[in-house]
């Protein structure tokens, strides 16, 4: 036996309370294998022991949720038999250390969630926030981590058609990677990973596993020797091939009846996936590690249990049906073992070279699974900033000039373009626009994907930016036509045992909870990654989310680009809220205020308005306003079209360059040929409207008088990050 | 027209061409495992885009040596049209049925966006349906593009008319700028000697349904239906 | 034996790679760099035990596979 000293207990990340646990279930001093095994399942990432409490609190149902948080991925129905299954995750740390490999197998880890559930993955997206431009690491994080992005989503042959990037100094040493991968399954063909059948056949697919990833720090004991380091790469390698093969070769079995239970191997690799299959389906396992297919034949008991390595899965297969899984995952290449088999015991039973070298009760280790009401203090309310107290620019084209070439607004193409985003033919809406638009292929009918979050608000007032996150993605969605569904949530904040931040994390659930409930947009699947500080310094509170649509008729989707002789209608109040904008921040240079308030029943009135009208094709062009405010949108209509608007502000109240700049939310600028009844309608529906100018000519006009060139604009919003990434 | 599309581990615009031909044809396009030795009768062979082996070590280079480009180059000896795109055209550089190489794009950047491409020979089956001349919109979506081959073989290629598409600009103009990946003579596409075999970069089957942006790539496909029904 | 591969660009070759990299050392400050040309090493462990054959079947891996000869040259190395 291994004497496990306080020092190994340590290491394991687990608190002396917490192992005490371990001993009672134990009944006895657990060997090295099994402490690791306590560790990983007990980890923040695989129990999430913080936000459990307040995790709950999330609305998650609908009637057409099919599945809510808990399995892999959520699922929801999208009519004619056919589900959608989607999920976002982060993988933040790995991409700091490694950038192109961090962010590649964070692509793979979420591909894998969303096909171990049946659905062949159709889109991906990613919500990435790095650090301020200036910082000596941004250039090269970006530069790995779309490349890493793109290095695997584009061999897997899925398109990747949106997102979000921005940059904060508050991210300089923490970096949020966040993927979501979408995919479609038949109603009828959606697997789940409860194990059930005693007796029946656990095997292993996939890659061999390797040292990847252990994160159990060099133990200073037998296991272990000088090298040990050296033998252990912290940085997993992706490999989109064999992934490939993987996606194929799972397809291609569930096409059968052959599977009872299936999961994938992602953070802490076998321990999690078999512990979560045992668990759910009240079994045990019995796992033979001589027959764990291996890269190098002396690895530890240890080290198999907690490897990292991608691109592998788990399942259960009814009796007998071992050679015809085999002959699918030979003809692709792929490792196949039988590796144990499902027990009466409720215990995960470890053998190797004959002998039992772990044994664990399942139950209670996944109940006593630490779940903590971690103290928290909310934050104080920001004091409302007036609009006197912000000066007008003297020239407002030139400002909106520098707003749409600052890092956060300007043209992402460096990025996009670096992503295949039209493979598999079936994208209807490329990047750039509000919501991606993905036809489910073969169907008239189409998927409308975002991701969204605005962090300035979440640190101001984190529960209007809970709300104002999953409110934007709602909004997203309706832009483009489609009517909202659900969404996955990707939680990032810092150290939650400090209780400002775990005050941040709680308030912004609490906003979450009221827009999904208001919104009837339920949250469905999501991850949550804390512990996002560097010395101390926490990143904003960014709870990123991943909103999806459906549109029954894809011809009737709508876009960005303005044509000639339309009239703009701008859908909701425009008070010039500029408390957290980004005219403050980048023109006036501060970063103060309340941030805009989120009306729930206004922002569902104007949005249900706005649906109908597209639906009704009374919408030529819609854009969903938020960042940067009204002036903002126009122009990226106007850039999107190559059609220039000439704009009319209203006089008096808001002061001008407040209504040009504010960020008020639940509003939405239309390009319109019957202005004038969808004004009436408006009014009907009591949604206030208002037309703000004409489209025509290639500049944009303001009051008559000044105007910018949409040449100009162009080259300030599409300047911006080729040349900061080409920058020596 | 009997179509089949060759169908590597890697392989992912597999589905994208066989929509595209189906949409053309209204029959249904056949797809062949890599690990097939011999193929049917067939009027077009199509080496479609994706990452083949994971294309580690050179883009195509495994594929080319897979048991199926055996039978693809016999077929093409024989006259059969072979369409390789993306992908398929770095196959059939490596199997040495088309000539020259597709190196690293200029950038060294992946690059998916909407190119203008200049119709450059219509004396094929595959570009019937074009005017030379024509300048056409097709996606490209690739890391390796790059084409070169020595001045040699590059002086043949123009000389005997050989380059199908030209990298241009939206008037028509062979211009650096307009060259997205740096290829020599901005050669997006070429035949060999006997024309029936076409590799080309761009993506001809991504733009041939209105709701994706655009149609210049179905004429590719109608035209090989015209040419090649029985 | 063991065979060592390396596999280069034909000079005349552009080789973006090398050029990106030159580059790079200069920003980093790094003078005198006069040109970078980048290059695949592959190490092969071979049954073969006789020197000459282990050379001669690298040799027939690299025409068919590992190099291509349009713009790659190749050299091997033959070691215990």
């Amino acid at each position: 036996m291994s004497a496990i000293t306080p020092e190994i207990v340590k290491r394991h990340g687990l608190t002396p309370e917490e192992y005490q646990k371990v001993l009672d279930i134990m009944g006895r001093e657990p060997n090295l294998t099994e402490l690791g095994i306590f560790s990983v399942m007990w980890s923040e990432h695989c129990s999430y022991k913080s936000s459990k409490k307040w995790l709950k609190t999330l609305p998650t149902k609908a009637p057409w949720v099919i599945c809510g948080p808990g399995e892999n991925a959520g699922v929801i129905d999208i009519g004619d038999g056919q589900a959608c299954i989607f999920k976002m995750e982060s993988h933040n740390h790995p991409s700091f250390i490694e950038p192109y490999q961090g962010a590649a197998t964070g692509v793979g880890g979420i591909l894998r969630d969303v096909f171990t559930m049946g659905a062949r993955p159709v889109a991906n997206l990613n919500a990435l926030r790095f650090g301020d431009p200036s910082h000596a690491k941004t250039r090269h994080l970006v530069s790995g981590v779309v490349a890493g992005i793109g290095g695997y989503g584009n061999c897997m042959g899925i398109p990747t058609v949106g997102g979000e990037c921005e940059f904060h100094p508050c991210y300089n040493g923490n970096i949020l990677v966040n993927a979501m991968t979408v995919g479609v399954a038949d109603t009828d063909k959606i697997f789940y990973s409860a194990a059930a059948g005693l007796g029946n056949p656990l095997v292993y697919v996939g890659s061999r596993t390797g040292r990847d990833g252990i994160h159990g720090a060099t133990m200073a004991s037998a296991e272990f020797d000088e090298d040990s380091e050296e033998k252990r790469p912290t940085v997993q390698v992706g490999d989109p091939f064999t992934e490939k093969r993987v996606l194929e070769a799972c397809l291609e079995l569930m096409a059968t009846d052959a599977i009872v239970a299936i999961q994938d191997m992602g953070a802490a690799g076998l321990t999690c996936s078999t512990f979560e299959m045992a668990s759910k389906g009240g079994m045990g396992v019995e796992l033979n590690l001589d027959l764990v297919p291996k890269r190098a034949a002396d690895m530890t008991a240890y080290e198999l249990m907690l490897s990292e390595s991608q691109e592998r899965m788990v399942m259960v297969l009814k009796p007998g049906r071992e050679d015809e899984a085999r002959a699918i995952f030979e003809k692709w290449e792929l490792e196949f073992a039988v590796v144990g088999h499902l027990t009466d015991t409720g215990r995960l039973t470890l053998t190797m070279g004959g002998k039992v070298v772990g044994d664990l009760p399942i139950d209670p280790l996944a109940e006593a699974s630490p779940e903590y009401d971690r103290p928290w203090v909310p934050t104080p309310a920001p004091k409302a900033l007036s609009v006197d107290d912000v000066p007008a620019p003297n020239d407002p084209l030139a400002a909106l000039k520098r707003l749409i070439g600052s890092p956060d607004l300007c043209e992402k193409r460096w990025i996009w373009e670096q992503y295949d985003h039209m493979v598999m033919g079936d994208t209807v809406g490329r990047p750039g626009g509000d919501a991606a638009v993905v036809r489910v292929h073969g169907t008239k009918k189409a998927l409308a994907i975002t991701t969204d979050c605005t962090p300035r608000y979440c640190l101001a007032d984190p529960k209007e930016g809970g709300k104002q996150a999953v409110a934007e993605a709602w909004r997203n969605i309706t832009a483009v036509g489609a009517t909202p569904l659900a969404i996955t949530d990707c939680l990032n904040f810092g150290n939650p045992e400090k209780p400002k931040i775990m005050g941040q994390l709680v308030a912004c659930i609490q906003g979450m909870s009221e827009a999904c409930s208001a919104l009837d947009f339920p949250v469905v699947s999501g991850n949550v990654s804390l512990y996002n500080e560097t010395s101390g310094e926490g990143i904003r509170p960014t709870p990123a989310i991943g909103g999806v649509g459906l549109i029954k008729d894809v011809t009737k989707s709508v876009g960005l680009a303005l044509g000639s002789d339309q009239t703009l209608i701008v859908v909701g109040e425009t008070t010039g809220h500029l408390g957290q904008s980004l005219y403050l921040r980048e023109i006036a240079g501060r970063e103060e205020g309340a941030p805009p308030p989120v009306d729930l029943a206004s922002e569902r009135r104007n949005g249900d308005f706005v649906r109908g009208l597209i639906d009704a094709k009374r919408v030529a062009a819609c854009h969903d306003l938020s960042g940067g405010g009204l002036l903002v949108g126009v122009a990226e209509m106007a850039m999107a079209g190559g059609v220039g608007a000439a704009i009319e502000a209203p006089q008096g109240t808001p002061p001008l360059h407040a209504w040009l700049f504010g960020e008020d939310q639940g509003r939405y600028l239309l390009a319109v040929t019957d202005a004038a009844a969808i004004l009436a309608d408006a009014a009907k529906a009591k949604v206030p409207a208002a037309v703000i100018g004409r489209t025509g000519d290639d500049a944009l006009t303001l009051n008559g008088g000044h105007s910018i060139s949409l040449a100009e604009l162009k080259s300030a919003h599409q300047g911006w990050l080729p040349e900061f990434m080409s920058a020596p | 027209m009997k179509a089949a599309v060759i169908v590597f581990p890697g392989s992912n615009c597999d589905r994208d061409i066989q929509v595209a031909i189906e949409q053309s044809t209204g029959q249904p396009c056949a797809m062949i495992w890599h690990k097939e030795t011999t193929l049917p009768r067939l009027d077009l062979i199509v080496v479609p885009g994706g990452f083949s082996y994971g294309d580690y070590l050179r883009s195509g280079a495994m594929a080319a040596h897979s048991p199926i480009m055996r039978a693809v180059k016999a077929e093409a000896d024989k006259g059969v049209a072979v369409l390789g795109i993306c992908n398929g055209f770095q196959v059939l550089t490596e199997a040495h049925l088309l000539p020259g190489v597709l190196m690293k794009n200029r950038d060294l950047r992946f690059i998916c966006r909407d190119v203008d491409l200049r119709v450059e020979a219509t004396d094929t089956v595959f570009t019937r349906r074009y005017r030379k001349g024509q300048v056409v919109r097709f996606p490209i979506a690739h890391n390796d593009g790059n084409y070169f081959a020595d001045p040699v073989t590059i002086k043949t290629l123009e000389d005997e008319g050989r380059v199908a598409f030209r990298y241009c600009d939206a008037n028509g103009n062979v211009t650096e700028a307009a060259n997205p990946n740096g290829s020599l003579n901005n050669i997006a596409g070429i035949l060999n000697a006997r024309r029936n075999v076409l590799g080309m970069m761009p993506h001809p089957e991504r733009l041939a349904d209105m709701l994706l942006g655009g149609i210049d790539g179905r004429p590719m496909f109608d035209g090989l239906v015209e040419a090649l029904a029985a | 034996m063991k065979a060592k591969v390396h596999v280069m660009f034909k000079e005349g070759v552009l080789d973006p790679q090398g050029k990106a990299v030159s580059h790079a050392l200069a920003a980093l400050g790094f003078k005198g760099v006069n040109e970078v040309r980048q290059g695949k090493y592959i190490e092969l462990d071979l049954d073969e035990k006789n020197p000459d054959k282990a050379r001669q079947s690298a040799e027939a891996m690299c025409k068919q596979l590992l190099a291509n000869t349009v713009i790659e040259t190749y050299a091997i190395e033959i070691t215990e």
